[in-house]
């Protein structure tokens, strides 16, 4: 019976580690006040860049960096596109996610000759490799470091002076600029941190499947972002979040279909945001002036 | 995301009279605003964004093939001659481009609230199963199933759209995040009710339609389309942007929601009901996707097959945008996309299609980009 319930836990988890980075991604663009939809495509790109640079290297935490930084390289243009450009953030990031979705595919034609996957790749291995799922999580190395993320991002986000300054660039951007800090450029390290983060849930995805396949993200930015809201934009929230979807993730995998329909666990994450988007359980208060370009002169109302 | 609207740049209304820049309290009329347009000088600034960002769009496709050691001009020449260069490439383009004309217009429509619809793909999800179930049961005498199955699309697409503005109305909750939310909640509602019914067994497609049903294929009429699935569906895509361009602009109903685009305060001091406007915008947005499922549904397979939507949702997003949110611009934009969408295939074999969904997307960006230089500088005080 434990051993059930352990690798019950070790799956919960596993499922719940990318939707972690990538909401914690979310969480520090929007808290600069910039909306990124572009999670999504940055989670996808960031899987198809481990990928390669795995398989181009062979070195497994090359791989990682390879990851992290398309990850950096998508959330860069899409603070490109809304900081610099003062373009839509929600379009922008719909866009972004088109063209990861069509790059990677054709990527993945034109390096490896296959319309759906790549060839298949060692990434980062657990230390307890080929042992009992639950031993394997722990011994997984890109595991602690997504769980010492959770807490990093708390201590960066509260704690400390950039912060403090990222979150008013979300709330108050004007008091941030009169007190002589650049609004663009904390909002555009914001949405840079989202990049790595997104980058990285993506590289646990191909880690985890040992090989890039076509439309691997499957929504899993979109749930990511669900996460961040239902969290409140607090990494531990955040955090919790992400594991109450993952939970019913698993549960969609184990629980036989007669006893409750998948379809509807498949939809309790989209449910349970609907509910608090709501404003039936606990209202979800989002930085004040998110989705804003934030102009100087104040010429735009 | 609860926060504020998105103001997309593309907006017809720029509410600042660019002749006369720094007026205060310039008029704010629509039609003052159309008025002044017609000069040379305003109408290239207005359609700079399209020219250029479609341009340097097509340009970098040049590029990515020449990257692919394939001629660009081999590649473009095979794209025009596939797509728009021949009547059977016309047939496909048209086919492609007939539920994007529907998702173009359900989200131009939305948009005149200034509401953002992303759940087209969603809504047109569920409006093709209800057309699917409606038309494989109506009883078939004369249109009378054909009425019932396009009236059970729109009703159903309809309501699905109505749920984001109902929500909006009375909780406040954003639009932008309910409408993708609902997206997904309607993949796993179909999903649920194909598995548990409507799937013939062992598929995931629902069973025929009923003959009266159908909408006849062009190529039933005009040879040149033979193998092409072009179909009636067409027409009534076509018959909606007319429809949809004179009622926005005859109709009080359509000014009350342009109104309703020019800000919720407006609106209350116009004495209109702001929550029953907001409502219907979205369900009628809901009701255009619902019935962009018609093509595929009623028209070419006449079955109703899980993910038929590919993404003409999310790219009738894109071709609201390059319209401009213009019921009628919609029409020209889908036809540009829907070739761009099955040029993929048609260069396929030289180039990864998946150059053209690249090109969309490059296309994309450049156009909001550009488009918000413009509203800036008409803006600038």
């Amino acid at each position: 019976m434990i051993e059930i319930t352990l690798a019950f836990l070790a799956q919960v988890l596993r499922i719940s580690v990318p939707y972690v980075l990538a909401a914690l991604g979310g969480t520090f663009s929007e808290r600069g006040g910039v909306i990124n939809i572009a999670l999504e495509g940055i989670l996808l790109g960031g899987a198809f860049g481990a990928a390669v640079i795995t398989l181009a290297t062979g070195s497994a935490w090359v791989g990682v960096l390879g990851g992290m930084a398309v990850g950096m390289l998508l959330a860069a243009l899409h603070g490109v596109i809304t900081i610099w450009g003062r373009a839509d953030q929600i379009l922008s990031g719909l866009a972004i996610n088109m063209l990861a979705l069509g790059a990677t595919r054709g990527g993945l034609k034109v390096l490896y000759g296959s319309a759906s996957n790549s060839p298949r790749f060692e990434g980062v291995s657990s230390v307890f490799e080929g042992r009992a799922a639950f031993l394997q999580l722990l011994g997984h190395p890109l595991f602690w470091m997504a769980a010492g993320l959770v807490i990093l991002a708390y201590l960066l986000l509260f704690r400390s002076g950039f912060g403090l300054a990222l979150r008013a660039a979300g709330d108050g951007p004007r008091a941030l600029d009169g007190a002589g800090l650049s609004v663009d450029g904390y909002r555009f390290a914001g949405v840079l941190l989202s990049g790595a983060l997104g980058g990285l849930a993506g590289t646990w995805l191909v880690t985890e499947q040992h090989s890039f396949t076509d439309g691997m993200s499957n929504g899993r930015g979109y749930i990511a972002l669900a996460a961040m809201i239902v969290g409140k934009w607090h990494p531990y929230k955040v955090a919790l979040a992400c594991l109450l979807f993952g939970a019913a993730e698993t549960l969609q995998i184990r629980v036989s279909a007669e006893w409750i329909p998948t379809q509807f666990l498949q939809m309790l994450p989209y449910l349970v945001t609907l509910v608090v988007l709501a404003g039936w359980i606990g209202r979800a208060h989002p930085p004040r002036h998110l989705g804003e370009p934030y102009d100087r002169s104040g010429a735009r109302s | 995301m609860t926060g504020s609207m998105p103001r997309t740049p593309g907006s017809p209304r720029t509410p600042r009279n660019p002749e006369t820049p720094g007026t205060p309290g310039a008029p704010k009329n629509r039609a003052t605003t159309l008025m002044n347009s017609k000069t040379l000088r305003r109408r290239l600034r207005v359609a700079a964004p399209v020219l250029l960002s479609v341009s340097l769009g097509l340009a970098l496709g040049g590029i990515i093939a020449a990257l692919l050691q394939v001629s660009p001009l081999d590649f473009y020449g095979q794209l025009w001659s596939g797509t728009v260069g021949s009547s059977f490439g016309w047939g496909q383009v048209l086919y492609r481009a007939t539920p994007l004309i529907f998702c173009g217009l359900s989200v131009a429509f939305a948009f005149q609230a200034r509401l953002f619809n992303i759940g087209a793909e969603g809504q047109m999800a569920v409006g093709g199963l209800a057309m699917a179930a409606v038309g494989a049961v109506a009883p078939s005498a004369g249109p009378i199933a054909l009425i019932l199955a396009l009236g059970a699309g729109a009703l159903a697409g309809g309501i699905w759209g109505g749920i984001p503005g109902v929500l909006k109305a009375r909780t406040g909750s954003h639009e932008v995040i309910v409408t993708i939310l609902l997206n997904f909640i309607a993949f796993a509602v179909v999903n649920y009710l194909l598995v548990r019914g409507l799937a013939l067994p062992e598929t995931v497609r629902t069973a025929e339609i009923v003959e009266s049903a159908h909408l006849f294929r062009l190529s039933d009429f005009v040879p040149a389309f033979r193998g092409a699935p072009v179909n009636a569906a067409l027409f009534l895509a076509l018959l909606c942007a007319v429809a949809l361009a004179a009622w926005l602009r005859f109709t009080p109903w359509g000014l009350s929601l342009q109104i309703l685009g020019e800000g919720p305060g407006a609106a209350r001091y116009a004495g209109l009901p702001v929550g029953r406007l907001t409502a219907f915008a979205m369900s009628g947005a809901g009701a255009l996707a619902g019935l962009g499922g018609a093509s595929f549904v009623l028209g070419f397979k006449h079955y109703f097959e899980e993910g038929f939507t590919g993404g003409a949702g999310f790219l009738g997003i894109a071709v609201a945008l390059l319209a401009r949110n213009r019921a009628l611009a919609v029409i020209p934009s889908a036809i540009f996309f829907g070739a761009l969408s099955y040029g993929g295939f048609v260069v396929n074999r030289t180039v990864p299609r998946e150059v053209l969904d690249v090109l969309q997307a490059v296309i994309l960006i450049l156009f909001i980009v550009f488009e918000a230089r413009r509203t800036a500088g008409e803006g600038r005080t």
